[in-house]
C-alpha cells in the first residue's frame, strides 16, 4: 500500500476485472487504479461496458439475474468481493446517481433526502433538518427548494430532480459517488449546474462519472478511461488523453472517426 | 452535442413533407375499397360486442324494474330502518341489514385471511422466487382458482367446520367463520396474481436507487416497492372483496340460512347471495311479495359489487397514469 508517496492514493484498485451477463462476457479483464479525491471519467461507444464497470465498483452489477464479476476490486485496500464483505454496507460508502433522475415518487423533497437514513435504519430525527440542509446545499439545490421541502420530489424539474438524487446520495455520507451519464436527460443549463457540482464535490469525494459527451469528460475530469468492447484501452490524465492519446483507437474515437 | 440533435430534428420534419410531395410523382395508387368480406367480419364482431352489452342492459333493467315494483309495496324506509329480515314468516319484516351484515362478515373474514397471505405470496413470487419455482407455483395458484365453488362449500362444511370446532368454543355447525376462511382461500390466487403484477410494474429504477443508498432487500421491498405498488394492491383487495361479496355456493352450504343481525362469526347467518338461492330454489310462488324480495336483494348486491369494481378500476388506472 505504501509503495509510492507522491502519487495520489488510489481509492479503487481493479485487477483483471471480468464481468458477465449470463454467458456473455462484457468486461475482458480490466486493470485500473482510480485515485482518491478526483474525478475519473469513463468514455467509450455505446455497449462497451462503461456502466458495467461502474456497477462493479458498488456491487450493483450482481443484482441483475445471472450477472457476475470475477477478478479483484479493492477499495481502500479491502477486496470488496471478499467473502466477509456485505454489499449492502459497501453501497452506503459508494453512492450512485443514475442516468434518469429517479426520486421516490411517494416522497417529498425532504423525505427523499432522508430516504437513505430511513432505509438503512439510521434515521435520527434530531439530526434530520441538518442533514437535509447540508445535503441539499452540497447538491447546489438548497436555495431553489428550501421553501418547498414538503412538495413531492417528482414535482421538481428534471435538472432539480437529478440534483435531488445527488443530495439523496450525499446524505448517507458516502466516500465515493458513481455517476452513470447523470446529465443525459438534462438540458444544457442543468448540465452545467451538475458539472459545476461535480467539480466542487471532488474535494470531499472520489467521483467516477460515465459520459457519452467528450467535452463533458474534458471539462469535469482529472483522469479519463477510454473503453472499447469490454476492454480498457487507455487510462491517463484527461488533458493528455485528449491532446495526445497514445493508442490509435483512442484517437479515432475522440476525433469522431467511429462511435 | 447540439448539432446531431438539431439535425435529427430537421430530418424528422422533412420526412412527411417529401413523402407527401413525392406520392403523386411516382403515381402511387392509394385509393381503394376495403374488401367486402372484411366489412362483414367487422359487422359480425360488432354484433357480438353489442349482444353482450344488450344482455347486461337487459339484466340490469329487469333487476331495477322488479326492485322498483317491490318498493311500491314495501317502502324504502321499511327496508332500511327495520333490523329484522323475516319475509317468509307470518309477521313479515323487510330490514335488509341482517343480510348485509352476514355478507360483510363472511367477506371481512375472507379478506382478513386472504389479503396478508395473498400479498406475501405476491412478494415472494415477484421478488424472491427463482423463475423456475415461479413457473411451477403460478399455474398451481391458478388451479386453486379453478376449483368449483361447490367443492369449496363442502370442504367448509364437512372438513373445516369440524376442525375449527376443536379450537373455537361455541362454534355452531353452520357459521360465518368457516365459509369466510374458505372464501379467503378462493380469492388468494386473485390477490396474489394481481398484486404480483402491481409489484412487478414498479419501475426498476426505484429499486436500484434504494439499493444504491445501501438499503437491504427487505427495506427496499417494504419501504419503496410496496408503497409504490399500493394502488394496485388495494385494487386487487377490493376486487377480491367484490368477489367475496358475490360468492354464493360456499355460504349457501356452510353458513346456515338464518338472517341475523350479528357480528359473531360462530353462529349461523345468511348472506344476500345465500338468501337469493334459498328463495329461488325453494317453493316460494313467483309473483308474490316474498318472491320479489330476491330482486331487491339482488339489486343491492349489484350496487355493492359495482361500486367496488369501479373503485378498483379507478385505483389501477391512477397507477397506470402515474
Ligand atoms: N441487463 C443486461 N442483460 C444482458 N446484457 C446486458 C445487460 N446490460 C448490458 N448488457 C450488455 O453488456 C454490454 C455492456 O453494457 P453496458 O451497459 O455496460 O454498456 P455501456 O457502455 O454502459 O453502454 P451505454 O453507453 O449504451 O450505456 C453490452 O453489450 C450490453 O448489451
Ligand atoms: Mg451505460
Amino acid at each position: 500500500m505504501n509503495d509510492s508517496q507522491k502519487e495520489p492514493a488510489s481509492k479503487f484498485q481493479l485487477r483483471n476485472v471480468k464481468a458477465w451477463y449470463g454467458d456473455n462476457e462484457v468486461l475482458h479483464g480490466v486493470d485500473a487504479d482510480i485515485p482518491e479525491h478526483s474525478v475519473t471519467a469513463i468514455i467509450g461507444p455505446s455497449g462497451c461496458g462503461k456502466s458495467t464497470l461502474l456497477r462493479s465498483l458498488n456491487r450493483m452489477h450482481e443484482l441483475v439475474d445471472g450477472a457476475r464479476v470475477d477478478g479483484q476490486v479493492s477499495m481502500d485496500g479491502v477486496d470488496i468481493y471478499g467473502p466477509k464483505v456485505d454489499p449492502v454496507l459497501l453501497r452506503r460508502q459508494v453512492g450512485m446517481v443514475f442516468q434518469k433522475p429517479n426520486p421516490f415518487p411517494s416522497m417529498s423533497v425532504r423525505e427523499n433526502v432522508l430516504a437513505g437514513a430511513r432505509l438503512t435504519g439510521t434515521y435520527d430525527p434530531s439530526r434530520a433538518d441538518a442533514i437535509v440542509q447540508r445535503a441539499l446545499t452540497q447538491a447546489a439545490l438548497w436555495d431553489e427548494v428550501k421553501d418547498r421541502l414538503e412538495a413531492p420530489g417528482v414535482s421538481l424539474s428534471g435538472g432539480q430532480q437529478q440534483r435531488l438524487c445527488i443530495a439523496r446520495s450525499l446524505a448517507v455520507e458516502p466516500t465515493v459517488l458513481l455517476m452513470d451519464e447523470p446529465c443525459s436527460a438534462l438540458d444544457p443549463i442543468a448540465t452545467t449546474r451538475v458539472e459545476n457540482l461535480v467539480h466542487t464535490l471532488k474535494q470531499d469525494y472520489t467521483i467516477v462519472i460515465v459520459t457519452h459527451n467528450m467535452q463533458q469528460a474534458a471539462r469535469v475530469s482529472d483522469r479519463t478511461a477510454f473503453m472499447l468492447s469490454g476492454d480498457l484501452i487507455e487510462f491517463s490524465d484527461t488533458i493528455q488523453l485528449f491532446k495526445s492519446p497514445s493508442d490509435p483507437r483512442t484517437e479515432d474515437y475522440i476525433t469522431g472517426k467511429f462511435g | 452535442m447540439g448539432s446531431p440533435l438539431s439535425s435529427s430534428l430537421q430530418a424528422a420534419e422533412e420526412l412527411p413533407v417529401s413523402a407527401r410531395g413525392r406520392a403523386p410523382a411516382t403515381g402511387l395508387q392509394l385509393e381503394g375499397r376495403p374488401l367486402r368480406a372484411e366489412r362483414l367480419i367487422e359487422f359480425g364482431l360488432f354484433g357480438c360486442a353489442f349482444a353482450t352489452v344488450l344482455t347486461t342492459v337487459g339484466i340490469v333493467a329487469t333487476l331495477a324494474m322488479e326492485a322498483l315494483g317491490f318498493l311500491r309495496e314495501v317502502p324504502l324506509s321499511a327496508l332500511l330502518l327495520d333490523t329484522a329480515w323475516t319475509p317468509l314468516f307470518v309477521e313479515k319484516h323487510f330490514g335488509i341489514w341482517p343480510l348485509v351484515a352476514g355478507t360483510l362478515l363472511t367477506s371481512a373474514i375472507a379478506l382478513g385471511f386472504a389479503v396478508p397471505l395473498g400479498l406475501l405470496a405476491a412478494i415472494y413470487l415477484a421478488e424472491f422466487a427463482h423463475w423456475r419455482t415461479r413457473r411451477i407455483l403460478k399455474p398451481a395458484l391458478e388451479v386453486l382458482a379453478g376449483i368449483p365453488s361447490i367443492v369449496f362449500g363442502y370442504f367448509a362444511l364437512v372438513v373445516l367446520t369440524p376442525l375449527l370446532q376443536e379450537v373455537v368454543p361455541g362454534l355452531a355447525g353452520f357459521n360465518a367463520l368457516s365459509p369466510g376462511i374458505v372464501i379467503g382461500l378462493m380469492v388468494i390466487p386473485m390477490i396474489a396474481s394481481l398484486s404480483e403484477d402491481a409489484i412487478r410494474a414498479v419501475p426498476g429504477g426505484l429499486r436500484e436507487a434504494a439499493f444504491g443508498l445501501g438499503a437491504s432487500k427487505l427495506a427496499t421491498i417494504f419501504r419503496i416497492v410496496l408503497p409504490s405498488a399500493s394502488g394496485g394492491i388495494a385494487a386487487s383487495a377490493i376486487l377480491a372483496l367484490s368477489r367475496a361479496v358475490g360468492e354464493t355456493m360456499v355460504v349457501a352450504i356452510a353458513a346456515g340460512q338464518q338472517a341475523r343481525l350479528t357480528l359473531d362469526p360462530r353462529v349461523p347467518i345468511e348472506t344476500m347471495t345465500a338468501y337469493i338461492v334459498q328463495i329461488s330454489m325453494g317453493d316460494t310462488p313467483t309473483g308474490t311479495i316474498e318472491y320479489r324480495t330476491i330482486f331487491v336483494v339482488g339489486a343491492a348486491l349489484f350496487l355493492m359489487t359495482l361500486m367496488m369494481n369501479v373503485i378498483s378500476h379507478r385505483l389501477t388506472r391512477k397507477r397506470g397514469a402515474a
